[in-house]
């Protein structure tokens, strides 16, 4: 193939540089003071007053409390997708039960379902659990997803020979044994991009979170909210709190980025 | 399958003939390898019943009651919620904001992606930062894109309007004048996702057969009808995958509009309000949770027609490109 010209960089640098800019900017007005900004009306560098007005945020809002939750909600959910959809993947793919072929196209089908849509009965059935401020409210209904359950079966089916499962069921292991032994080690490369997706689609969520859990137990979408609630028009504070809010998954993007950009290539050949 | 059909030489050299189970130990072995992989998939399907299904049918139930948050169910009221949702100007302009923000959002934003998807079908020197660069914006959520971008497109002293008037325009009123606030949310959505759809885009564009594009180079054509005539039409299936779940998605927004402002009620006279932001406030601010319910089935409505809509339109438009070719 030809080698690409510089207009081809040229055109991608100007793409990097504007998914880039907006978080710089954010970092350039959070390190300000917002009379600064009024003042000089373009600053292109950092100020001196982040840890000012991160120290503010922290008075605000609960934001140690909302980091701390958005840790236990998306590692418990992550972890939970993954296991559940490792188990009924392998089941798809590897076992042979009446009935597999329908369940499996009903699992498919059932993505296409905004289920978003349900909110209304949803709070419903979580008031009436007593769930609704706690976690397990926005926990629960993450556990295991249909998307997650598709992306196993096709990793499986050709991940684990016939042969290995057949070889540990004749040395006596029960299923969830063969399960454990053969099925899951094998799953280690889409598990782990599994992981990596649904943590940051949870991390992210608001709709449900901000519907279901009350002010004074939020997880970080919900905090930011209410810091630009009370704080508006003080740009500073609030992108203060939305670069603190952001830090996490951007050193997780830094160490992990390279297996999300493989995991989005590599869902998109398979549909 | 693959592997998994290939008879393996390896087992067959063991002769191990399963050992004959008797008794209960037996039925319990035959009851693990009958039962099991139902309970391995039962997980999804429970939960799916419980928080996906159930609640979605409800949906419709509710939404034929008189029903308030606290108060709980009222008397059957049929159709009412329907009929006064329909008649009422909330639902029509939130509907109108929806389509508006979807469209500026999705249309320019697969456009984009397919360029730098092109772009990044090159022979480029680090790759994986390139990609990496482009999906950056993944990682933030909406709800910090939200506070970045009311931050630059801020009526007064805001980054993008100072530009302008550098530049010797008029500044723009962003969160009153109703177009504009809907570009500047669309720009939030664009933001996110158009790296995201490149990256998908670039997969598919990586599996079409390089001998097509010699071909193509030797019937004279050049890069931009290559791209055209080839590539487009190849990742038919793509994008119609893209503009499908853009559509959902689309349809649904809630995240960027409910921050663009402090109230989160779509502007001061609705402006932006979309129909989600509709239902949140029927349902958690007036505590009408059957006109709420019935906002929720319509819209479920209007994504179904949607999908299928331009489902068959993307087929239509990509079959056509294929004959020219």
């Amino acid at each position: 193939m030809r080698k690409p010209g510089w207009i081809v960089y040229g055109l991608l640098a100007a793409v990097v540089l504007g998914s880039m800019f907006p978080l710089w900017w954010s970092v350039v007005v959070a390190s300000h003071d917002s009379t600064v900004l009024a003042r000089d009306r373009f600053p292109v560098l950092p100020g001196g007053n982040f840890f000012r007005n991160a120290a503010t945020v922290l008075d605000t809002v609960p934001f140690w409390r909302a980091t701390l939750n958005s840790i236990i909600v998306s590692t418990t959910v992550s972890a939970s997708v993954v296991f559940f959809s490792t188990l009924a993947g392998y089941a798809f793919a590897k076992l042979r039960f009446r009935g597999s072929g329908p369940l499996l196209v009903f699992v498919v089908a059932t993505m296409a379902v905004p289920t978003q849509l349900g909110v209304v009965p949803l709070y419903q059935v979580m008031a009436r659990l007593g769930w609704t401020g706690e976690l397990t409210a926005v926990i629960v209904p993450g556990l295991v997803t249909a998307f997650g359950v598709f992306w196993m079966t096709q990793y499986l089916r050709q991940a684990v020979p016939a042969e290995l499962i057949e070889a540990a069921r004749v040395d006596g292991a029960s299923m969830f044994r063969t399960f454990w032994h053969v099925g899951l080690p094998a799953s280690r490369p889409a598990a782990s991009m599994l992981f990596l997706f649904t943590f940051v689609a949870t991390w992210t969520n608001f709709f449900w979170p901000f519907i279901v859990l009350g002010p004074s137990n939020p997880t970080l979408p919900i905090a930011l909210q209410q810091l630009q609630a009370a704080h508006f028009v003080d740009y500073s504070l609030v992108l203060a709190g939305a670069v603190l809010g952001t830090i996490p998954l951007l050193v997780l993007f830094v160490v992990a980025g390279r297996q999300l950009v493989s995991g989005i290539m590599q869902g998109a050949v398979k549909q | 399958m693959g592997a998994a059909t290939t008879a393996p030489p390896a087992t067959s050299a063991v002769p191990v003939p399963p050992t004959p189970h008797r008794g209960r130990r037996g039925r319990l072995a035959r009851l693990d390898v009958t039962v099991s992989p139902y309970l391995y998939i039962a997980p999804f399907f429970v939960l799916f019943l419980v928080t996906g299904l159930f609640p979605l049918l409800y949906t419709g139930y509710v939404a034929l009651h008189d029903w308030d948050q606290i108060m709980g169910r009222g008397e059957f009221v049929g159709l009412t919620n329907f009929v006064d949702i329909l008649t009422g100007r909330g639902f029509w302009r939130a509907l109108a904001n929806t389509v508006s923000i979807f469209l500026l959002s999705s249309v320019p934003q697969i456009a984009a992606a397919l360029l730098i998807a092109a772009l990044l079908d090159r022979n480029l020197r680090a790759r994986t930062f390139w990609r990496m660069g482009v999906l950056l914006p993944y990682v933030v959520a909406p709800v910090a894109v939200a506070l970045i971008f009311n931050n630059l497109f801020a009526d007064r002293f805001g980054l993008v309007n100072l530009l302008l008037e550098t530049v010797g325009l008029e500044p723009v009123r962003w969160h009153s004048d109703r177009l504009a606030s809907h570009i500047a949310i669309a720009t939030m959505v664009n933001f996110r996702w158009t790296g995201y759809n490149a990256l998908i885009l670039l997969a598919a564009m990586q599996a079409i057969p390089k001998d097509l594009y010699e071909q193509a180079a030797l019937d004279g054509a050049n890069a931009w009808r290559s791209f055209w005539s080839v590539t487009v039409p190849m990742l038919r299936p793509t994008i119609i995958f893209v503009v499908i779940t853009s559509t959902i998605g689309g349809l649904q927004i809630f995240d960027e509009p409910k921050m663009y402002d402090q109230y989160g009620r779509g502007g001061a006279d609705q402006q932006w309000q979309t129909l989600t932001i509709y239902l949140y406030e029927l349902g958690w601010t007036r505590a009408d949770f059957g006109a709420a319910s019935a906002v929720a089935v319509l819209l479920f409505l209007i994504i179904v027609t949607f999908g299928i809509l331009n489902f068959l339109l993307t087929r239509r438009i990509a079959h056509d490109d294929g004959g020219r070719r």
